[in-house]
């Protein structure tokens, strides 16, 4: 029960880290329909983080809901991985936290929607939909930049060696009995899928070396401090009340 | 069609279509309407957008979000109903940047609590619902089907602002003050929101006689008042109005009209927030040339192969595919299927560099909430489409040939099966 609650933490503050971010493009994204784009894919991300979230306070049975958790927890308690916590950058940046974070999210809600607990097999069933086409966009924008102008084949190469060293985290040991998998066991078609888009956007996938660590274990980044500092501070003002 | 023909179609309240002739100032009138409204809309999202990040429930994080983007969605619509009079979107977006063209005044205001984003739509968005309601009416076809889509979007943004305030109503002293202050904030912006009054409005006359707006200003001001007041008092807030109180004489609230020289001054580009609105739109805009070049160069190599594999001139493929990307993506029309076993329907337009982003957008535009389960996207330079002036040679002979329809042929009593 405590390793599931807290796997379900992992999967609701990777979804919830990765909307606050996602949706720090409102109003300022680089066209009209890119908006549209981001916004939609900020609400999926935000909608898993909330019935992951939701799920993990009735499973532990201390009066915790979606917003006590989203907003009562300090930095430590947070499980997601340093990854989703990366400044946006430019949107190349963006397009690649995207990528690399929605094409193992697809591969994860897919084997868990087989998973052997019917609520967490349920979240995820919805969620790999939703995830399917989050690759899609990302890869789409990966091919355009990367196979664009000299300027956006640049950044797009950048930012994909900048976030490159974040993603392997998402592969590291971490699952609750209930959930029946082995993240090890995605990293391969995670591999295929990016290696697929990588070189149809005319790129070549970064050479592994430093990698980051710890976010599961509520070790993070310089810049999660002060994306909490923002997200939780009127919430946190005003104890008890409701919104 | 001739002047005649307009008229008649006006005074018959037939809807003007795309493409029909129309007088110069009638579609100009019309282009600065959309152009205003359209602006509006996307400069509109920033007050709010500003407090997603730090929204205080997951819940009101999530209707924030979709509110904000539905705004973008807005502004997608009403440039693309601005096409269809000749206008590109990307001039209209360069006279907005340049201050050219206006916005509403109400979003040089600023929100400076989470009480402030519950106060905007409550009163904004609720003065934008009684505006475009009547203007669902307006004789542009395309303008007044846009609108109908806003208008079903928009009555989600007014309630859940009413919403929002209702449960800080209900909260701590801390929240109902802040709900008090918000609302003296935004209550002036929101009645400046329908123009100057009708005694000084200088494109009211035209615009109603074309019958593109269908009510005056200040019947639509008065119309506002008198929603809002009961409306207020379920929150239990004071409108910062001494002299409001109902006229059993005139069956209307008497209230103070707002000050037009600030509204004058504001839109003139004197108000709180005017230059940072304008300076981000703008930052915005320039930050994503290199993404939207990119887009465009790629389509254009794609475009370049595909010439190839065809083996026609691949430079002039590539010299037309640069031309239309040049300055701005192609336009696309999009067809949604509602729903299994019937047919797709026209839902709208937008702009991609290419089919795999247009289908893309299209899904995020046009079926967002459940319109649809199939689409289609068309570049809109390859449709055709039958002229307006043919419109007797083409559709009028049909009409004397009534013995094509079976009721032409009223079977005998008591014959059945036919």
């Amino acid at each position: 029960m405590t390793a599931l609650f807290d796997y379900l933490l992992g999967l609701g503050d990777d979804a919830l880290v990765a909307a606050q971010r996602t949706a720090e493009w409102c109003a300022r994204a680089p066209q009209l329909e890119e908006e549209v784009a981001l916004a939609n894919i900020a609400l999926d991300q935000l909608g898993q983080a909330r019935a992951f979230l939701t799920y993990a306070g009735e499973l532990e049975g201390a009066g915790r809901d979606e917003d006590a958790l989203a907003f009562l927890r300090d930095e430590h308690e947070f499980r997601n991985v340093q990854l989703v916590e990366l400044p946006n950058g430019d949107f190349a940046t963006t397009v690649a936290k995207t990528l690399l974070l929605s094409a193992y999210q697809n591969l994860l809600y897919t084997r868990l929607s087989r998973a052997a607990e019917p609520q967490l097999a349920g979240i995820a069933a919805k969620a790999a939909k939703e995830s399917a086409f989050h690759v899609s966009y990302a890869s789409v924008w990966t091919v355009r930049l990367g196979d664009g102008t000299p300027l956006s084949h640049r950044r797009m190469r950048d930012a994909v060696e900048e976030v490159w060293p974040y993603t392997h985290e998402l592969f590291e040991p971490w699952a609750a009995p209930e959930a029946g998998l082995d993240p090890a066991a995605l990293r391969g078609p995670w591999l295929e899928v990016v290696d697929r888009v990588l070189g149809e956007a005319t790129l070549a996938r970064p050479r592994d070396g430093w990698a980051a660590t710890g976010g599961r274990e509520g070790r993070h980044t310089e810049w999660f401090g002060p994306l909490l500092a923002e997200m939780q501070y009127v919430h946190r003002a005003h104890v008890g009340a409701r919104w | 069609m001739s002047i005649s023909a307009f008229d008649a179609l006006i005074a018959g309240d037939q809807k003007i279509e795309y493409k029909d002739w129309m007088p110069d100032g009638y579609r100009e009138s019309l282009i600065r309407q959309i152009a205003q409204h359209a602006h509006s809309e996307i400069m509109g999202m920033q007050p709010e957008a500003a407090w997603i990040s730090r929204a205080p429930s997951l819940a009101r994080k999530a209707v924030l979000i979709a509110k904000v983007q539905d705004e973008a969605g807005h502004g997608l619509y009403l440039y693309a109903v601005a096409e269809t009079l000749g206008a590109r979107r990307e001039d209209l977006l360069d006279a907005l940047h340049e201050g050219r063209q206006k916005y509403l005044s109400f979003i040089n205001y600023p929100t400076l609590t989470w009480a402030d984003v519950g106060a905007l739509a409550w009163l904004t968005d609720g003065a934008a619902v009684v505006n475009q309601v009547s203007l669902c009416r307006t004789s542009y076809g395309p303008y007044a089907r846009a609108l109908v889509r806003i208008c079903r979007e928009e009555s989600f943004h007014h309630r859940q602002g009413f919403d929002l305030l209702y449960t800080l109503s209900q909260g701590t002293p801390a929240q109902r003050r802040s709900l008090q202050e918000a609302v003296e904030r935004w209550w002036q912006p929101a009645l400046a929101m329908f123009g100057p009054p009708d005694s000084l409005s200088t494109h009211s006359a035209s615009s109603m006689a074309w019958r593109i707006k269908r009510a005056t200003n200040d019947e639509l001001r008065q119309r506002f008042v008198d929603l809002c007041v009961p409306q207020a008092e379920a929150l239990g807030v004071r409108l910062p109005d001494p002299a409001l109180r109902w006229n059993p004489e005139r069956g209307h609230h008497d209230f103070t009209p707002p000050d037009y020289d600030e509204l004058m001054r504001v839109v003139a580009g004197h108000g709180p927030r005017n230059k940072q609105r304008l300076a981000h739109r703008r930052r915005a805009h320039e930050e994503g040339a290199w993404v939207r070049e990119a887009a465009a160069a790629h389509a254009a190599k794609e475009a370049a192969k595909q010439a190839a594999a065809r083996e026609i001139d691949a430079q002039e493929a590539i010299a037309q595919e640069v031309d239309a990307v040049e300055e701005e993506w192609p336009l696309w029309e999009v067809f949604v299927r509602p729903r299994r076993g019937v047919g797709h329907t026209h839902a709208g337009s937008l702009r991609a560099p290419d089919a795999a982003l247009a289908l893309h957008s299209a899904r995020d535009l046009y079926t967002r909430r459940e319109e649809g389960v199939s689409l289609w996207v068309v570049p809109s330079r390859s449709m055709t489409s039958s002229d307006p002036e043919h419109k007797d040679a083409y559709f009028a002979p049909a009409a004397d040939k009534q013995y094509r329809h079976a009721s032409f042929f009223p079977p005998p009593e008591g014959v059945e099966g036919l």
